[in-house]
């Protein structure tokens, strides 16, 4: 088996198809197993019983979009760890690069604590 | 041609693995709670104990009739249980139970991991937001609240580990394994498994489908099969996240006497307990103690864990 990227890729594809096969094979079944009665009652949106009131797509106020913003810097700056997790290691990195790491996280964690320290990790 | 046919097997063993080991995982639940809350648990269907419930539950799901609500946008509603499914399975061919055992060696295999986990978030958002329920709706919002938290502490701990073994594959990363690592790791391994608890919405951070409160979360308005197909994913993703903490922090394979696959499946048999037991053990945390967890002690943790992985894998 060679570990080329491709070849690797190309079994993922076939996972894929594999798994969509597994899903449409369990829908067919289900559709010649089923009954089918439909009625009126049956297809209203659930609502504990009750007529629904007003639609279901309401507007909501997102109140944790700051969160959000944090989310997508830290998650970025998350991505770069990996491939320098990979060569910290080896011959001609080492200490430099760490260094250069800390000043990394030490910029993430000085964005968490100014967070922190404005409050804006409080749930409101 | 062998080499296809050998790629095709392994496949095959994994879809297998797919089908029964959440199924196990499930029946563990069963149990394992009977017995924590001094009942019996199912006892009927199969006979002995009561072992084939959940085969059951199956066929019974398979023949339910199938209700979209007339509110809802069909299309997405009916794609959504796919999304959340088939990326557990994508996801568990990546991961080596023994040398050699592996679905596909593939050779960024955490960072593979982690990016198709994520998608599996989709299926739920898709579900909540395609069923036009108000309850579902929430828990979809919830959903995502959940995983904005919990994603940063998840990655960052899985790069700890990647970096004092100064690779991304799983194989590599349990070769360069060793004991103590259980010690000087055991941060990251604490807070890799609670935020992965967190993704995949299990008790205590069931918020996005608290029953008490939002009936079943983005799940509300789904009936038979494609009900039973999300079950499937939930417990999909604890066995997924057992067998990847109990191979990225516990040393996979590695145990005493002898190195063995047997390793693998007893510590995430055991982790798998241990989600159950946090179940029974826990009360739900609320949306801002779920926030405070994630953002002031898993997030700093993570970092600080970073700083000492990297400072003892140069020192050393």
């Amino acid at each position: 088996m060679d570990g080329g990227y491709s070849g690797n890729y190309a079994v993922v594809a076939v996972a894929v198809a594999l798994g969509a096969a597994f899903v449409l094979a369990g829908v067919v079944a289900n559709r010649l197993l089923r009954p089918h009665v439909p009625t009126a009652e049956k297809y209203t949106t659930y609502e504990c019983g009750l007529d629904p009131v007003g639609d279901g797509w309401a507007q909501t106020h997102i109140r944790y979009y700051v969160f959000a913003y944090l989310y997508v810097i830290f998650a970025v700056d998350a991505v770069y760890l990996f491939p320098w997790a990979t060569i910290l290691d080896t011959d001609g990195y080492g200490l430099v690069t760490l260094v250069e790491m800390v000043v990394f996280i030490g910029f993430l964690a000085t964005g968490i604590g100014y967070a922190w320290r404005r409050g804006v990790l409080r749930w409101v | 041609m062998s080499e296809v046919l050998e790629a095709a097997l392994r496949l095959i063993v994994v879809f297998a693995a797919f089908l029964t080991l959440p199924l196990l995982v499930g029946q563990l639940e069963h149990k394992v709670m009977a017995h924590m809350q001094s009942r019996m648990g199912p006892m009927y269907a199969g006979g002995f104990h009561g072992w084939a419930q959940l085969v059951a539950d199956g066929v019974k799901f398979a023949q339910k009739e199938e209700v979209v609500p007339a509110a809802a946008d069909r299309t997405v509603f009916r794609l959504a249980p796919a999304l959340a499914l088939i990326p557990y399975f994508v996801a568990m061919v990546a991961i080596p139970i023994g040398p050699g055992l592996v679905g596909r060696d593939i050779d960024a295999g955490i960072f593979f991991v982690l990016a198709v986990m994520g998608v599996g978030v989709i299926g739920t958002l898709m579900a909540g937001w395609a069923s036009a329920n108000k309850y579902s709706l929430l828990g979809a919002v919830r959903q995502v609240s959940q995983l904005m938290a919990y994603e940063l502490p998840f990655v960052l701990a899985a790069a700890s580990v990647a970096m004092a073994a100064g690779s991304l594959g799983f194989t590599d990363i349990v070769d360069a394994w060793e004991p103590w690592w259980l010690i000087w790791q055991l941060p990251a391994a604490v807070v890799f498994f609670v935020a992965g608890l967190a993704e995949l919405n299990r008790p205590p951070f069931d918020m996005p489908v608290a029953d008490a409160e939002i009936i079943f979360g983005p799940y509300t308005e789904y009936t038979g099969l494609r009900f039973a197909l999300f079950l499937l994913a939930e417990y999909a993703g604890i066995v997924l996240l057992c067998f990847l903490t109990s191979v990225l922090f516990l040393g996979g394979w590695h145990g005493p006497f002898v190195d063995s696959w047997v390793w693998t499946f007893a510590k995430a048999g055991v982790l798998a307990f241990v989600v159950v037991w946090l179940r029974v053990s826990y009360p739900r945390m609320r949306a801002d103690q779920l926030q405070k967890l994630a953002w002031q002690i898993l997030i700093p943790v993570a970092l600080a864990q970073l700083l000492l992985t990297g400072v003892v894998t140069v020192a050393w």
